[in-house]
């Protein structure tokens, strides 16, 4: 049939894929080499590729050596939870407005919310430090929670809203027949539907603000016990004597629950992103 | 629906709080960006007005340097990205044993935290123990060590191939996406009238993935345009200023150097640019929908 390949053009896929995700995890795999050999092999040349005397002592000892790494992963995992949180509050209810209502001014809004995706918050990081600065938000958490939250509505918004147009209209308006406010059918009928859809702009959320959590944290906070996780590794790679092995251990340790995250949620990812994405 | 008027007081009710917080920190900030830049605000709590004089000293300084820099910066790794990402796209899409796997591997640049794909990265260019150097000299490609970002020129490649990495795998699967949700009977007719891979790739996938290429690259320069982590923890902008862009020459004078004023007009050059960008990027939205409507 016409899906069906010869010999050699299986072996052109296979060997085009092989160099493709060799490209895509090559630091991956290298950081995990890493992780695994010891400090004195690290450090000697001529390079070889695999470890030798290879071990996972590294994953143990780097607990003591990189101080406060629980913390960084709490404070990560807090910033990301507390800004998707604050986004989801925003986003479901003028997600729904831009879904149903032909209200005046609709296009140049929308038009308005994608452009803030145009500015990012490196460009707008002096007056965003003096407006934290006013607030006294500098060196709390929120300075990173609060501005991350500003550049993760935009998308949001547009994937909630791709999602909620392909619910049918005639569910609001039965709704509205039966006499229900339009408070209540949004409560009621649209936000249980919408679930699954809403499922994927909380994931793809949190792993935007889980990935930003560098900008900010670097020039808003500068309190070691709020860190996220980036920053409190590029605080330790700064460092004179960097124990490379440990580091790479615990960046995998770091990243390790996104992993994991993403091989179960893949399908949706996917789905989300393409529904959200092809219908511009 | 009925009762127009209400509806859509109770759609900008349903909008407000979104509304209100993107006025409060992102539109608030873009005005002060601007209101900032002509003066001398420093870290002193008072500043006067100075009219354009920060945005003299921009084209007096080395400016002019560092926008083409950014550009050409830009315009390889958006590039380049869109080739691979394409590749990618396209092989990830043949029906051969395994691939659900191999779109997962493709993911994780996408969703790891940035910063930590950039250190592994930055260890990778190490010259006497990383990866890049150690191989090339195990084949024989290189006779001695290389510090990718010691130089340079290499530094300049080294964060183009690290941007490109972390692009990568949202435009593959953005253009995978785009591949499927081509019908299935366009190639079966192109098939059964003789047509071959090639012939049908060129004639039918291509075509109908530009749009989604188009759009995809518009994102991506903007994303590009704006890249920080990447530049900052390879290089900070160095060595000698071969990698500053113009997001990383704002930041260094803004906040490096406590010079406001001048960073706000740093800031508002990169938004004259971005604009740009940004109505281009809704023609080009606009024309492909009422393209696909027609």
């Amino acid at each position: 049939m016409i899906d069906r390949y010869t010999w050699y053009e299986y072996a052109a896929i296979y060997a085009g894929i092989a160099v493709f995700l060799f490209f895509v995890l090559a630091p991956f795999i290298e950081g995990f080499m890493v992780s695994l050999k010891p400090l004195s092999r690290l450090f000697s040349s001529p390079y070889s590729f695999w470890p030798q005397e290879g071990s996972l002592t590294a994953y143990f000892t780097m607990w003591e050596s990189v101080p406060g790494f629980w913390r960084y992963i709490v404070n990560s995992l807090f910033i990301s939870t507390t800004a998707t949180a604050l986004v989801l509050i925003m986003v479901v209810p003028a997600a729904y407005a831009f879904a149903r209502f032909p209200f005046p001014g609709r296009g140049p809004l929308l038009a308005a919310f994608l452009a803030v995706n145009m500015f990012s918050g490196a460009v707008l990081l002096i007056p965003l430090f003096r407006l934290m600065r006013q607030m006294g938000l500098l060196n709390t958490y929120w300075a990173m929670i609060v501005p991350g939250a500003a550049f993760l509505i935009p998308s949001a918004i547009w994937l909630l809203r791709t999602y909620m147009m392909r619910i049918p209209r005639e569910l609001d308006e039965a709704a509205w027949v039966d006499g229900a406010s339009r408070l209540y059918t949004l409560r009621r009928v649209i936000l249980p539907i919408a679930m699954p859809g809403i499922a994927v702009v909380a994931i793809t959320t949190f792993i935007g603000a889980y990935a930003q959590q560098f900008i900010f944290a670097l020039t808003f906070n500068s309190k070691t016990e709020f860190m996220p996780l980036a920053i409190g590794l590029f605080a330790y790679f700064g460092r004179q004597e960097v124990v490379w092995n440990e580091l790479m251990a615990a960046s995998f340790v770091g990243i390790a629950p996104v992993l994991i995250l993403i091989v179960f949620l893949q399908r949706y990812l996917v789905a989300g992103l393409t529904a959200g994405a092809v219908k511009t | 629906m009925t009762g127009t008027r209400s509806a859509s007081i109770f759609a900008f009710a349903l909008l407000a709080p979104a509304l209100v917080y993107i006025i409060a920190i992102v539109a608030y900030p873009l005005v002060d960006t601007v209101n900032l830049s002509f003066t001398n605000a420093a870290l002193k709590p008072a500043y006067s007005w100075v009219g354009w004089a920060n945005y003299q000293k921009i084209f007096g300084a080395n400016f002019g340097e560092v926008i083409v820099r950014t550009f050409i910066w830009t315009f390889f790794s958006v590039s380049i990205k869109m080739i691979i990402g394409t590749c990618g796209a396209v092989l990830l899409n043949a029906a051969v044993p395994g691939r659900a796997l191999f779109r997962i591997l493709t993911m994780p640049p996408w969703v790891v935290p940035m910063a930590i794909g950039i250190f592994m990265w930055g260890w990778m260019y190490n010259g006497q123990f990383g990866m890049i150097s150690g191989l090339l000299q195990n084949f024989g490609i290189v006779d001695g060590p290389v510090a990718w970002l010691a130089y340079g020129n290499t530094a300049f490649w080294a964060t183009i191939v690290t941007d490109v990495w972390i692009g990568v795998p949202l435009v593959t699967i953005y253009l995978l996406a785009a591949m499927q949700s081509i019908p299935r009977d366009l190639y079966e007719a192109a098939w059964t009238d003789g047509a071959g891979r090639f012939y049908r790739f060129r004639r039918i996938t291509l075509p109908m993935i530009i749009p989604a290429m188009v759009t995809m690259s518009l994102l991506s320069l903007i994303a590009t345009f704006n890249s920080f982590d990447i530049i900052w923890i390879l290089t900070r902008g160095g060595p000698s200023g071969s990698t500053t862009t113009m997001i990383i020459d704002t930041y260094k004078t803004a906040i490096g150097s406590y010079k406001y004023g001048e960073g706000a007009a740093r800031a508002v050059m990169i938004c004259i640019f971005l604009s740009l960008f940004c109505l281009a990027y809704f023609r080009v939205v606009g024309k492909i929908n009422t393209g696909e409507r027609a």
